[in-house]
Formats: C-alpha cells, structure tokens, sequence
C-alpha cells in the first residue's frame, strides 16, 4: 500500500541576523493510514519547523523551504498551488499546537470557531454547522457541549481549549493530525485523555497521527514508529519496539538512559548526556552530536552519517556499532 | 541505596498546616468573597537526610506547602516546626537565623534569576544578607567554591544570566541555595524547564550534593517518575489536601488512594513493551477550583470507587497498621 505522506530530503533553513539557521536538514520519512509515529528530540533541534514545513506553514521570511518533497496523497504539497494547499489544511491535514490559546481568536465565540470552517469547507448551513459544532465537542468530550458553544475562549481551562482545537481539527474528517506538544502545558492525568482521545481517532477511523514531544514516555505509550532527530536531521528511525529495545545511536542511547522509569524498583543513577544541544546557527561540522558522542571515531568529525537500514525498516545514521563498544 | 526509611530524627514537621488566601472581587470597594484554601490543613514529616517527594496537579497546593514550610507565605493555621522548634509562630527577627538553614531552589530558571546581576552576585547574594564573609577574599574564594560545586567553571562568575543556558541557569539557582550552608532545601520543580537530556544533570547534581552535605530535601514535581527516582518517601496532594503518604516502594507497587493509582497509570513507561501491557486508568474530568471545592472527599466527583457517603464524610490521613504507608480514603479504610 502506498504512504498516506511521504517526506523526501526536506530542508528548511530560515536566514536571520545571526545567520542562516538550518533548522531542517534534509530529513525523510512515510507514514501509512492509521499510523502513529512519534517525533523526539531536544528542543530547537527542527521538530515544529519540520512539521510546519508540511503544510507550508513557515514565515517567509525569514524562512524558506529550500528543498524537498511532500507527497500527501499522491500530490507534492511544496508544488501545489496556495487554493490547493489551503484546502489540505483546512480538510485533510489538521494541526494542534502546544498553546491552544494562541491558535483560538479570544473575540469570537467557541461555537463560531469551529462552525465557520464547515461551512467553508463542508458547506454545511450555519444551523447545520453549529448543530456538528455541537456534536464534536461531544466527541472530544466536553460536558453540557451545546451550552458551551456560545462562551469564549476565556472560559475554558487549557485542556478544554486544547480540546476544542481538537475537535476544530476533526470538524473535516482529517486523514491525518499532527500533534506539536499538544499535551506539554497540561496536568498529566489530563495528557492522558487528551492522548487516548487522539489515539481513539486512529483506532476507529483510521487517522494518521503524528505525535511530537520530548516524553520518551508517550512514544512509548502511542506511536507504532518512532523518529529520533537531532540538530535539525532524522538519526534513527524504525519501529518503537526496535527503538526501545534495541537503540543504535549514541544519542537515543543516551536518551534512554537519562530519564527515569516509574517502574524503576532500585535507585539507579541517571547517566545525563554531557554537554549542550547544539546551537543551529553553528552545527559542527560531520556528525552534529560527535562533540557529545562517547564513541565517537575520527571519521564523525569529518563526514556526516547518513541513515543506513539494519533491519525490517530500522536505519540509524551512525559511523560506528555501538553494539562493539 | 537502600530502600529502609532513613531514620535520623525529624528535621521538618507540619501539623494541620493550612494556608488561605483572601479572594476579592470589585476595583473601588473591594469586598472579601471568600479563601482559596491552597493548602487546607496537612500532616507530614521530613526525616533528616531524607527525600520526600511532593506530587499532584497544578494548584494542588505543593508550592505553598513548600513556601510555607519556609516561612515565606505565613500560614493561616496549624504549626511548622523545624528540628524542635516551631518557626510557624516567630517574628521575622527570630526567624532570621534560622533562615540560614534551609533555602528554596525554583522551577523557572530563566524567571527566578536577576537579569542584572551577574552569576557571582546572584549566588553571593545571600552570604551578604545573612553577613556570613567578613571579607572581600572570603566572599570571593566561597563564590567561586560554589561555582565549583556545581560544576559550574569559576570564570563564569562575571557573566550574566542571559549568557547562560537553561541547565547551567538552574546550576546557579543550585549554587545559590546552597551558599548559605542549609540544612534544609525546598527543591520546587527543579528540572521541569529544563532538556531531557539536561534533566539528568541537574538531578545527578542534586542527588550528589545530597550525600556529599547531607541535605535534606522537599522535593516538588509533577512528574512522578522524575519523584520516584529521586524520593524516599512520596507525599500525594489533591486540592490542598495529602492524599496519601509512603515509600517509593510501597507507593508504586502497592497505592491505595484512587487518585494515587490515577496518577502513576496517567504517566507512561518508556518501554513499549511494558506499556502494552499495563493497565491505563483514565480518569475523567478536570480539578476543581480550589475556591470551591468539592465536599466531603474532594475527589469524589472523579473517583471511579466513588459511593455516596463520599461526597459527604470529609476522610482523614490515617496510617495503615504496621506500615510507613498514610492513606485518606474512607472507602479504602472501611474495606480494608
Ligand atoms: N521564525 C524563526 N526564525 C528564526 N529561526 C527559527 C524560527 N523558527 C524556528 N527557528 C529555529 O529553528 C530551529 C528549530 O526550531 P523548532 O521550533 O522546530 O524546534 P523544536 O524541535 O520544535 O523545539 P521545541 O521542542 O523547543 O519546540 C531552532 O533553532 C529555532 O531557533
Ligand atoms: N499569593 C496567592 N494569592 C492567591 N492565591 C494563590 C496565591 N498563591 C497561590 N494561590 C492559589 O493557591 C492554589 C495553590 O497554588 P500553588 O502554587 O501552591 O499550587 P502548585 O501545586 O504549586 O501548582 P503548580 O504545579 O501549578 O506549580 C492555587 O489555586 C493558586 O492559584
Ligand atoms: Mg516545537
Ligand atoms: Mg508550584
């Protein structure tokens, strides 16, 4: 079966007074329906960037897709017109964003907000429009939802606006939604109906999810896939089960080595990965995580690794076998 | 390290702690309309050289607690006692030296450090306060041992905070709590800032130091799994109240406060092997105002073990028989 979305070599660089910021350099991947797949990495290492690049959504200028591909069912995005790309994000992809606040208009009821786009895109009546309006926040399980319709953002906590922006995204039957930290800026028993409701959505309609965070935790919990990135670049990406269970790059090493597990029964000390994330502006030159690398050999210093394939779909971007050190 | 209680005395008690805070409402004529009870009357104590972990939501009370405990908001009701002598009810004068034994260490290290002052002057800020150098040298050989101490390179003393990144910001924060030589730190949310794989730093840090001055710590974090690691014992609240009070043992293999199971099944294990097979319990709705809260067990309204006599009879932290393990469920006590 083909990918539902296919990212090929996308590079987005944004040019600012410091300098030119490779934000994403040059990443690929699938994702098929009713797939998760988790984005990780550290913060600023281009997982948002990475995201909006998709949907043409990066400020111009300062930045800029400067190369690459994304074929979304069958059709390259970065090539379609402003009309045709409006309609994917409006109907087909739907973004949810860390900070509901800042993508809902405080002036305009709830109700408005999520009835508008169906009438545009759907072309619902208005009293159709808000009797669905009504229906999704149900779905997203707000309590006393045709009351609510008529309040404003205010009034709502942020897990109920992020799931009102939830239900925004669902309006137009999406066939995939990314999450960008959806979750981060909430309680955790509240994460956790947020997730299960997204992951719900996969589950009964077959709806492609792409989950970004820095919890190793969620991954684990949600994503079938799981792509590990780093200073702007995919460096290992596969199945969660092979990436859990057999990490093969220093840096998911190193990651999983430095959170604590709930179900950890002896106290173990963490082993942190020393040094800094790296600075986009100045990227060391071969391999971006070397400086911070315990096996690192001359050759990360000179030329940067591309991802090679191990097994059944798992590829790692890496000069050395960890598994010989 | 072992998984006994560490048993060298009491440092910190708290008994029927409660801290309020006056609502108003009107600009011209303000009117009192009522409290939020931030922290609504909790026992607890914190053993010396011990860890103990506070965790809940957001509002839950865990900062005032902490703030409390140190005399920074005064609380309402109830009496604090450090080592054996109850702070709660002493004039700032009194308290003064005291203050010198414990300090707090704060969530936010890009808000909680002065942008003018330089790294130095932020951690030496207290050795003045509490005039504990009686020279120039000696505040700048003590200055630049912190630095030291928390990994952090001496030269850096003159730069300021914009110069630094998150981690090394919240090493300041370190150095500065610890400048006064406590006893006693309130660590409130230490690392929720900060990089994954920064985090680990800054806890390896903290744990050190925790051996090497035998500290002991109040430590705050939403994140169980950061708490267990970290903690001895782990303090559960909900709504300004403990809920529940055990080792970090008998905490995650054997809860028995609802909301506690709750918790830790909301927070995911890094492994999805474990994961498919543990039981997600998802509880339904959100934490009520503080302002208003629920009656009889506040939880009642989103436990699943819920009966009707919960939403009347107001449970009681009571120990289970022959255990280090509190629990404030009528519902558990009656059937247990
Ligand atoms: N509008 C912009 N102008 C200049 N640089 C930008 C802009 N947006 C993003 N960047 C840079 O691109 C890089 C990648 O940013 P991005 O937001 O994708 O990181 P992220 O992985 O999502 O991090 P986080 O976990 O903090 O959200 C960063 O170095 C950031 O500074
Ligand atoms: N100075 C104050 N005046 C009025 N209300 C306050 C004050 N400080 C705290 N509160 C209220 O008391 C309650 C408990 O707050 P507190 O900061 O202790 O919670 P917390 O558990 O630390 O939450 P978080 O996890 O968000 O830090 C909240 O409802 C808060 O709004
Ligand atoms: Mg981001
Ligand atoms: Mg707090």
């Amino acid at each position: 079966m083909k990918p539902l979305l296919e990212v090929k070599n996308l590079h987005t660089h944004f040019l600012t007074d410091d300098g030119l910021v490779k934000a994403v350099g040059g990443i690929s991947y699938d994702l098929h329906e009713g797939e998760t797949l988790g984005l990780v990495g550290e913060s600023g290492c281009g997982k948002s960037v990475s995201a909006l690049s998709i949907l043409r959504l990066i400020p111009n200028p300062p930045g800029k897709v400067v190369e690459g591909e994304v074929f979304f069912e069958g059709r390259d995005l970065m090539k379609v017109s402003e009309d045709e790309i409006r309609e994917v994000r409006g109907n087909k992809i739907a973004m949810i964003f860390q900070e509901p606040m800042t993508s809902l208009n405080p002036v305009l009821t709830i109700g408005y907000q999520i009835a508008e786009p169906l009438t545009l895109h759907k072309g619902l009546s208005k009293e159709e429009s808000w009797k669905e309006a009504g229906e999704l926040l149900t779905k997203v399980q707000i309590p006393e939802a045709a009351a609510r319709l008529r309040a404003y953002p205010h009034l709502f906590s942020g897990g109920m606006r992020q799931r009102v922006m939830i239900a925004m995204g669902l309006g137009c039957n999406p066939k995939l939604i990314i999450a960008d930290e959806p979750t981060t800026a909430l309680d955790v028993t509240i994460q956790a109906q947020l997730l299960e409701l997204m992951k719900g959505l996969t589950r009964d309609f077959g709806t492609a999810l792409i989950i970004i965070t820095h919890n190793l935790g969620v991954v684990a919990r949600y994503a079938d896939r799981v792509n590990v990135m780093y200073a702007g670049r995919i460096v290992e990406k596969g199945s969660a089960k092979e990436i859990y269970g057999d990490p093969r790059h220093p840096y998911t090493i190193g990651l999983m080595a430095s959170v604590p597990r709930l179900d950890m029964d002896v106290k173990k000390k963490l082993i942190p990965i020393e040094g800094q994330p790296p600075d986009l502006l100045h990227i060391p030159a071969g391999c971006a995580f070397r400086p911070r690398c315990n096996y690192a050999v001359e050759k990360c210093q000179e030329v940067i690794p591309e991802l090679t394939t191990l097994a059944d779909k798992h590829e790692v971007a890496c000069w050395v076998d960890v598994r010989r050190n | 390290m072992s998984e006994e209680i560490k048993n060298n005395g009491v440092l910190v008690e708290v008994k029927d702690l409660k801290v309020h805070f006056p609502i108003f409402r009107g600009l011209i004529r303000k009117k009192k309309v009522g409290d939020v009870k931030a922290v609504d009357g909790v026992d607890f104590q914190i053993l010396t050289g011990e860890t103990l972990g506070l965790v809940g939501e957001s509002g839950c009370g865990k900062t005032t607690t902490g703030r409390a405990i140190l005399q920074l908001d005064r609380p309402t009701g109830g009496q604090v006692f450090f080592e054996d002598t109850e702070i709660s009810s002493l004039e700032e004068g009194e308290l003064r030296p005291l203050r010198r034994r414990m300090s707090m260490i704060f969530q936010d290290p890009f808000g909680s450090l002065d942008p003018r002052m330089t790294a130095g002057d932020i951690i030496g800020e207290p050795l003045v306060i509490h005039n504990i150098c009686s020279s120039k040298a000696e505040y700048r050989d003590q200055v630049e041992e912190l630095l030291l101490i928390v990994g952090l390179d001496p030269i850096m003393a003159d730069r300021y905070p914009h110069e630094f990144s998150g981690g090394q910001r919240q090493r300041i924060g370190v150095a500065r709590a610890l400048s006064v030589r406590p006893s006693f730190i309130v660590c409130d949310e230490p690392i929720s800032a900060l990089d994954v794989s920064i985090q680990a730093q800054i806890i390896n840090l903290l744990e050190d130091l925790q051996e090497e001055f035998n500290l002991t710590y109040l430590f705050i974090a939403h994140d169980l799994s950061v708490v267990r690691h970290i903690s001895d014992r782990i303090a559960v609240m909900y709504l300004g109240d403990i809920v529940e009070i055990a080792t970090r043992r008998d905490l995650y293999r054997n809860p028995l406060h609802p909301y506690t199971r709750a918790l830790l099944s909301a927070i995911p294990i890094p492994d999805p092997v474990v994961e498919a097979e543990r039981e997600h319990i998802i509880i339904q709705g959100e934490v009520p105002s503080p302002f208003n809260p629920p009656s009889g067990c506040k939880f009642h309204p989103r436990c699943i073990n819920a009966r009707p006599s919960c939403s009347q009879e107001i449970p009681r932290l009571q120990k289970i028989e022959g255990q280090e393990h509190w629990v404030s469920c009528e519902d558990y006590l009656r059937a247990g």
